[in-house]
């Protein structure tokens, strides 16, 4: 009973705006980007209502009686949707315990689904929340297939109900790790894929009749299920594929598979097969700045993937793959801010602005097949928006109110109550164990 | 586990989260003859006695530097903003270097005829970059097992090993640092899977055929520990010491008890001579440096109580901690390394990688600069190296949110003279002070932004790299005739 009642009064300490109906608000007097790859507007208002945007732009009438904001004509923009990420399912990495990402001595492999691992609580919630980022996409790991698992898409609001779309995507490795997952060479992750993918048709046609093998099957009935709604293109499947070739053959897979909706992942060799990849229309998830010859399937790293990716016409999106997604989501901003700069360096392809902006707004949105519902301002979109008090993309710039779902957010975080903490030297009054 | 480790590249760390048991022989102590040639360190305490004529001194320099600097046309820059190094600024400025060094910096410099004019209009100049913390090299580009050369994790103490000895200077990581980052020094380190992982190597940024091509001349050793949970994971994994905090500090314990022991040997011999010099003991000898104050500690640690021990630990032994790095909880005791002198080279915002990274915050280097302790920015990382500047914008704006406000200026001591001061080597570089070498970075814009980048970067006065002239773009053997050719942007 104790125990029952602490608990409750811990989860209102910590989410003090939960449960929180959506909310109407108007923002009126900004610098306005809708985050479609346009560049800012001055006098911009944006209109949100039922949680959901009702309009965007100049010259926009505020419904009377409505929650009014005056920007002061800072910065408002759709809040940052983080393309690739592990938020919400890792506390501390190296802390097993607290790290869901990957499950190596699972029998399951696409059925392992990260949404009730989701937990809002999760530090980087709060921490990447402060700092604009208001929705994400939040991929399981490998442990024992090349299959990780399903996918969701979070939103990071202080409350309860952090999962949008469960189940939105199911995630796998190709290249080098999938053949390390798949017994150690790219023919043998390239069959396993293939039967996967055939004993998942096997599955939809006939369920009673799919036997489950037990754990020494390369799919158990429940991996065969997941793998139907992929198979049939109802859903994603997202792959992480760096090597130019590679990206060829994954791409070639529609042949057999004519109804896969592929999502790329990393990329960082896909300008070098860009028409390709454009012709086929499959949208990609770039690592921002790979730029080194990190492995043997990433020789033709630079700068310029995206760049280049976008100029010949390929849906391209920044996600932070192998970079720290459990923490660092955050850094999206600064890398979407390089690519920019990266134009002004001679000989290299960057992005302008307005499209730097969207590939870590309305970018991953798309790349997914929600654009229409997340990722910028343009109506019918969740009310994510956030208020900066400069440039988003520039360093130092801060979040200086942040909505999700119409709902305004608390902005207080672990990291600044320790810097709070010891901003100044002991006093010699009291350790600094009272200080709070 | 998908892709590469660059989680963090903490090399010591995310690697070692996930490494295999390595495979391999102990390391080997050899015993090595005198060499009885008498090649000193500057700065060797224990060096001359006219009583010991016949003392056969070891070689304190065995591969020594062959790097040379290369041509430079004696250089103006006019009408740029200037960050010192020291924490000066120039509105306006100009600088004049020739023959590898600065010649003159200030608002008013007049052209010589032969000086080859740069107009900086808009732009801004600094010293070059210095990061005291990478594994370019040991831990290279492609990051295959092959070449995977930064922790000789056989053993929790290998102070004999040596990071020039694994140092591969084809590493395509270099010229990313030149170009995109403008360093133009680094201290390469061993990995921190040991509590004393060997010797450090300090390089200019230049691509050499050999190791030695690159030493930055001069420069001091440094001895790499580490403390915390990389050395009791990694051996207490395999069931031995140390498994816990504790055991770590007895280990070092023992082995600086050891180094005491051989160092009061060694010196009596080289001050009074003896019938044979005592024996050689090569890990020791890199310990006697250190307690001599020519090998500089350069210290792996996270946590603030740690710190705390390690610097008593140090007191009890007779030697200095340089630097603590990483030090994600040094803003807890700014007072306690500052009275111990010791600095701290940090990230902007890492954390959460491993428990001991947890209680971060980015004012880290704010807060330690506001307190009065020496502070510096790092990247232990081959793709945080190509952006330390905004590492050091991001501190700087970290510290604002909190009240501390300081100038650019002041800031970019965090990746100028405060880790050329880490190194030992404030009095060649780090600085834009005539008489220095002229390490120098000419930015686009301000490097406090995410859209500036270096336009050319001069070392020891030569044009190292020019942003608008592909000749003056390094590219290492590894990527000719690769895909990507070394065309990185």
């Amino acid at each position: 009973m104790i125990r029952r009642l602490l608990f409750a009064a811990a989860a209102i300490a910590a989410a003090p705006l939960a449960p929180a109906a959506a909310q109407d608000v108007a923002i009126v007097n900004a610098k306005l980007v809708i985050g479609t790859g346009d560049g800012p507007i001055e006098g911009g208002t944006v209109i949100v209502r039922g949680g959901r945007v009702v309009a965007a732009g100049q010259g926009i009438a505020v419904p009377a009686g409505m929650e009014t904001i005056d920007a002061g004509g800072k910065w408002v923009t759709p809040g940052i949707f983080a393309g690739f990420t592990r938020l919400g399912i890792v506390e501390v990495s190296g802390v097993s315990q607290t790290n869901d990402a990957a499950a190596g001595d699972s029998p399951f492999h696409a059925a392992i689904d990260v949404a009730p691992a989701v937990n809002p609580r999760t530090s980087s919630l709060a921490l990447n929340r402060a700092e604009g980022i208001t929705r994400a996409v939040v991929a399981p790991d490998t442990g024992s297939s090349m299959f990780a698992g399903q996918g969701a898409i979070i939103d990071l609001g202080a409350d309860m109900d952090a999962v949008t779309v469960p189940r939105a995507f199911q995630f796998m490795e190709y290249g080098e790790a999938g053949s390390r997952e798949a017994g150690g060479s790219r023919p043998a992750a390239y069959a396993f894929l293939r039967n996967a993918l055939m004993e998942a048709q096997d599955y939809a046609r006939n369920p009673a009749s799919f036997a489950d093998r037990g754990p020494d099957a390369f799919l158990t009935r429940l991996d065969a299920a997941a793998l139907v709604p992929v198979v049939q293109g109802k859903v994603p499947l997202m792959v992480h594929v760096e090597r130019g070739s590679d990206i060829l053959v994954i791409l070639g897979l529609r042949e057999e598979f004519p109804r896969l909706k592929l999502v790329l992942v990393g990329a960082t060799e896909g300008w070098t097969v860009a028409p390709q990849i454009a012709a086929a229309g499959v949208p990609v998830i770039a690592k921002p700045l790979a730029d080194l010859p990190s492995s043997f399937e990433s020789l033709a790293s630079t700068q310029s993937n995206i760049g280049r990716m976008q100029a010949a016409g390929v849906t391209v999106a920044i996600g932070t793959i192998n970079n720290d997604e459990s923490h660092q989501a955050r850094w999206v901003k600064q890398y979407a801010g390089n690519l920019v700069g990266l134009s002004r360096v001679s000989g290299a392809t960057g992005l302008d602005w307005g499209h730097a902006f969207a590939a870590i707004t309305s970018g991953p949105a798309e790349a997914l097949g929600m654009g229409d519902r997340f990722g910028s301002l343009q109506p019918g979109r969740h009310g994510d928006v956030v208020i900066w008090d400069g440039d988003p993309l520039e360093i130092g710039s801060t979040a200086v109110a942040v909505y999700i779902d119409g709902v305004a957010q608390p902005l207080e975080t672990r990291q600044q109550l320790l810097r709070d903490r010891y901003l100044t030297p002991p006093d010699g009054q009291l350790p600094n164990a009272y200080r709070r | 586990m998908s892709g590469a480790p660059t989680d963090g590249g903490v090399w010591g760390d995310l690697i070692l989260l996930r490494m295999t048991i390595a495979i391999g022989a102990a390391a080997t102590l050899m015993a090595c003859t005198p060499d009885g040639g008498g090649t000193q360190s500057a700065g060797s305490t224990t060096a001359s006695s006219s009583s010991a004529k016949d003392v056969q001194r070891y070689s304190r320099d065995p591969y020594p530097s062959t790097y040379h600097r290369y041509p430079g046309a004696p250089t103006l820059v006019t009408n740029v903003t200037i960050f010192d190094g020291e924490g000066g600024r120039i509105e306006n400025g100009s600088i004049l270097f020739r023959d590898g060094v600065i010649v003159a910096v200030g608002t008013d410099i007049a052209a010589e005829p032969g000086v080859t004019v740069i107009d900086g209009t808009g732009k801004y100049l600094t010293p070059g970059i210095i990061d005291v913390h990478s594994h370019l090299g040991d831990y290279p580009s492609p990051s295959v097992a092959a070449l995977s050369d930064g922790n000789e994790a056989t053993s929790p103490t290998t102070p004999e090993v040596w990071a020039e000895h694994s140092v591969w200077p084809q590493d395509p990581g270099f010229a990313r640092a030149l170009v995109n980052g403008g360093v133009t020094t680094l201290q390469i380190l061993p990995g921190s899977a040991n509590l004393m992982g060997g010797r450090s190597v300090t390089v200019k940024n230049v691509y050499a055929r050999t190791v030695q091509g690159m030493k930055f001349p001069g420069a001091p050793y440094g001895l790499k520990m580490a403390c915390g949970e990389n050395p009791k994971r990694v051996y207490g994994s395999r069931g031995r010491m140390p498994s816990t905090r504790m055991g770590n500090i007895a280990v070092d314990r023992e082995t600086w008890a050891r180094a005491v022991e051989y160092d009061r040997k060694w010196d009596k011999y080289e001050q009074e001579g003896g019938d044979s010099p005592p024996s050689r003991d090569i890990a020791m000898d890199t310990l006697r440096g250190v307690l001599d104050g020519e090998i500089l500690v350069q210290n792996h640690c996270y946590r603030a109580d740690e710190m705390a021990v390690v610097m008593d630990m140090a007191k009890e032994f007779g030697y200095h901690v340089t630097a603590f790095h990483h030090a994600v909880e040094a803003y807890k005791i700014a007072d306690l390394l500052k009275e111990n002198d010791t600095c701290a080279a940090v990230w902007a915002d890492w954390w959460g990688f491993k428990m001991e990274a947890y209680d971060e915050t980015d004012a880290n280097l704010a807060i330690l600069e506001n307190q009065g302790a020496c502070a510096l920015i790092h990247s232990d990382d081959e793709n945080g190296i190509q952006r330390l500047n905004q590492e050091v914008a991001k501190a700087r704006a970290a510290g604002r949110r909190a009240g501390i406000d300081i100038s650019e200026e002041q800031a970019w001591t965090w990746a100028a003279i405060n880790p050329a001061r880490v190194l030992g080597i404030a009095d060649k570089t780090g600085s834009l002070k005539p008489g220095k070498m002229a390490d120098i970075v000419l930015w686009n814009g301000n490097p406090f932004s995410v859209y500036t980048r270096p336009e050319r970067v001069w070392i020891d006065g030569a044009l190292m790299y020019d942003m608008n002239d592909p000749s003056r773009r390094p590219v290492s053997d590894f990527e000719l005739g690769q895909p990507g050719g070394g065309n990185f942007n």
